[in-house]
């Protein structure tokens, strides 16, 4: 082809440039079909994110409204307060119970069978009691009035409102009855029914009851154990590699050390919650189900993450200027943490809040480490009984009530958020440490 | 001048001093190596990079307030040699170097000795321009920062002008000391590291190809910079222009495959080149 012979016809030799015309649409045809595969790839890539997305948020927005009871509710002294001396005590121990039960037996008159009433009465959440005592706590004023107050309905009653129940099945085939559907409506038609933004979800720790249940606590114990894990983990993590890169000798053993620590990152995740269990809790007798063991175990398996990007970043760094520093005596440690780490700092920030999203979304170690507990209160340290977001969704995913579906799915659209906020910052700070020259 | 007409009267006599040296040598050095009035004296100084010998056994002094120049083919070892003087080979795996190089009479390569207060004595330039992605005042006052060199400010201030004053760099700098270094010509950047190395008042300065990034104009700054600088430093500079050499410099050696081949006054090197290596170099029949 390179030779272009006269032929047999004796017609004049082809010039290359006829030969490269020639070629020239194949091999344009070519870039076209590798272009259109490229897009094709990222097409799909992007339909499985938005079907994911979509999916996510249509079966979670609604968990960020709840269903609430208007209720004329008589806050009788004689309850609330017998004594009159608004003694703080007295008021907690009240029977809030008797008040709400009897503010909605009123609204209807006509049943008195003790089995509708019982049906009736497990129209409202039972933590619906408890919510009115700390409204009155919070306002002793309202004692002895009579206040129409939004009463947090049942989960069932919740997703009767939500339409995810069908109010025209068979009533053997769903959980809520034909008396109960009737209740309802009528409440509705009242305008006594309502959904308010769900402030239990954002306040509340978790609860077997999907109405009560709250992130409060699984994204305390994931930011408790998060702040712990970047304290632990980024100092670790930059000074180890700026020893391996800059200051240790390479020989035999600094190689051993780097394919270690390539390994560790691939280890599977669940080896480092056992790891946790039997160093940390067994060994140094840690507390399970804190965030400080979780911090430890995510500390241990987040390092090679970050010493990697660190290492990426500091061989970035031009040698020149070390050069430079080393030149007019600067000492080694000098020219690193003078020069060489400020422009480094970026890739590793990038390589640490990408092992901070990873510590973030990971579940499997943290069963191990006893976080799998059913903890309802909020974690108020590093060293209180907690869970974390990815551990709470994977119970909730595992809850039979219907209710929990939504919730699992509004805890992955928080977590998410997060992860996207981590992001962003990833990226903002890489903006503000990169050299502007 | 008068120093170097003693150092050519010197170099006949001092043939048999360059016969004496290792029998390492694999080509003897022709020429003086020597000099009346040293500051740094190199004797058999062997550099390996692992197993590969890149320094054979090369004796050569560079004397107080003059330039001595290093040429040679590419791969001949001058950068090497050059980055001996300061001790910056040490900072590559696996280089070792033998042999005595003294500044000052004392041993630099001496167990005892710190390579970091050596290094704000001799200082170095080099090939491609780096200041530190910093403005252009914390480029020249980083020595003295880290050296104390400064007692406040005002000092501070005085000696990062004077600085870029004998850089002659003051003039175009002057209104923007807080800008970015990078962001000058190349000139103006490999004009301000020298201000930078001068800031920190080393007593040799090396140069390892300073202008091999720059046009002509910039280099003929950078060589009259060079010329003015040796009144008060010793330096050494690597080129691989001749011409360069041949204007700048006292003194030239020049090397091949790691052998110190010739060293003499500049003047007889180009025009009357002993070595066969040397002339065949300078004329152009290789290199």
């Amino acid at each position: 082809m390179n030779n272009p012979a006269p032929t047999q016809s004796g017609a004049t030799p082809r010039r290359t440039i006829d030969i490269v015309n020639a070629s020239l649409k194949r091999r344009y045809a070519q870039e076209r079909r590798f272009r259109l595969v490229g897009v094709f790839a990222v097409a799909l890539g992007l339909a499985f994110v938005v079907l994911l997305f979509t999916d996510i948020i249509s079966k979670g927005y609604t968990a960020f409204q709840q269903t609430y009871i208007r209720l004329p509710v008589t806050l009788s002294q004689d309850i609330i307060d017998p004594t009159g001396t608004r003694d703080l005590n007295a008021i907690s121990g009240a029977n809030y119970n008797k008040l709400i039960r009897d503010a909605l037996r009123q609204q209807f008159p006509e049943v008195t069978d003790r089995r509708e009433l019982r049906q009736i009465y497990a129209m409202l959440s039972i933590g619906a009691p408890q919510l009115l005592r700390e409204q009155v706590m919070a306002d002793p004023g309202l004692i002895g009035t009579t206040q129409e107050i939004w009463v947090l309905a049942d989960d069932e009653i919740d997703m009767l409102i939500k339409g995810n129940i069908d109010r025209h099945a068979a009533q053997s085939d769903r959980q809520v009855s034909d008396e109960t559907i009737a209740w309802v409506s009528r409440l509705e038609q009242q305008g006594r029914i309502a959904k308010h933004f769900n402030t239990i979800f954002f306040t509340h720790g978790t609860s077997r009851e999907p109405e009560l249940a709250g992130i409060a606590g699984a994204l305390m114990g994931s930011f408790y154990t998060l702040l712990l894990t970047l304290v632990l983990s980024f100092p670790i993590g930059v000074g180890a590699a700026l020893y391996l890169e800059e200051f240790a000798p390479k020989n035999r053993w600094t190689d051993l050390i780097e394919v270690n620590v390539n390994n560790l990152a691939a280890v599977p995740s669940i080896v480092f919650g056992l790891l946790g269990l039997a160093v940390f809790i067994g060994f140094f007798g840690v507390q399970r189900s804190t965030p400080l063991v979780a911090a430890l175990v995510m500390t241990i398996m987040t390092l090679p993450t970050i010493i990697i990007a660190s290492r990426v970043a500091l061989k970035s760094v031009p040698p020149s200027i070390r050069e430079a520093a080393l030149g007019i005596g600067a000492s080694p440690l000098q020219t690193q943490f003078h020069h060489v780490l400020p422009l480094a700092l970026p890739g590793m920030l990038t390589g640490a809040i990408i092992g901070m999203a990873r510590a973030l979304g990971e579940t499997a170690p943290l069963l191990m480490i006893g976080m799998i507990a059913f903890i309802v209160d909020i974690p108020h340290g590093f060293n209180d009984s907690a869970t974390v977001l990815p551990v709470q969704i994977y119970l909730w995913a595992d809850s039979p009530e219907r209710a929990f579906v939504e919730r699992t799915s509004a805890a992955i659209i928080v977590l998410l958020a997060f992860l996207f906020l981590m992001n962003l910052a990833a990226v903002l700070l890489r903006r503000k440490f990169e050299r502007r020259w | 001048m008068s120093a170097t007409i003693a150092t050519m009267e010197k170099a006949t006599g001092a043939m048999s001093a360059a016969e004496l040296a290792s029998a390492r040598h694999s080509r003897e050095t022709v020429g003086d190596f020597t000099t009346a009035n040293p500051r740094m004296t190199c004797r058999d100084v062997d550099v390996w990079y692992g197993s590969k010998q890149a320094i054979k056994g090369v004796s050569l002094d560079i004397g107080k307030n003059e330039v001595v120049s290093m040429i040679g083919p590419s791969g001949c070892g001058k950068s090497t040699f050059l980055r001996s003087l300061n001790r910056m080979n040490d900072t590559i795996v696996g280089c070792r170097v033998t042999g005595s190089i003294k500044l000052d009479g004392q041993e630099i390569y001496d167990k005892g000795l710190d390579p970091v207060p050596l290094r704000a004595r001799v200082g170095m330039v080099f090939q491609k321009p780096n200041p530190f992605p910093k403005s252009i005042y914390e480029n020249v006052a980083y020595g003295s920062r880290i050296h104390g060199l400064t007692n406040n400010k005002a000092e501070l201030d005085g000696l990062v002008e004077s600085s870029l004053q004998k850089a002659g760099l003051w003039n175009e700098v002057k209104d923007r000391l807080d800008q970015p270094g990078t962001g000058l010509s190349g000139g103006q950047q490999q004009r301000l590291c020298i201000a930078r190395t001068i800031a920190v008042s080393p007593e040799v300065i090396l140069m390892d190809e300073p202008c091999s990034a720059l046009d002509p104009i910039a280099t003929a700054i950078i060589e009259e910079l060079i010329d003015e600088l040796r009144q008060n430093y010793s330096i050494a500079i690597v080129t691989h222009s001749m011409q360069q050499a041949a204007r700048v410099s006292q003194r030239t050696a020049y090397f091949h495959l790691g052998d110190l081949i010739e060293v003499g006054e500049t003047n007889q090197i180009f025009t009357n080149p002993q070595h066969k290596l040397t002339e065949d170099y300078i004329t152009g029949r290789f290199g």
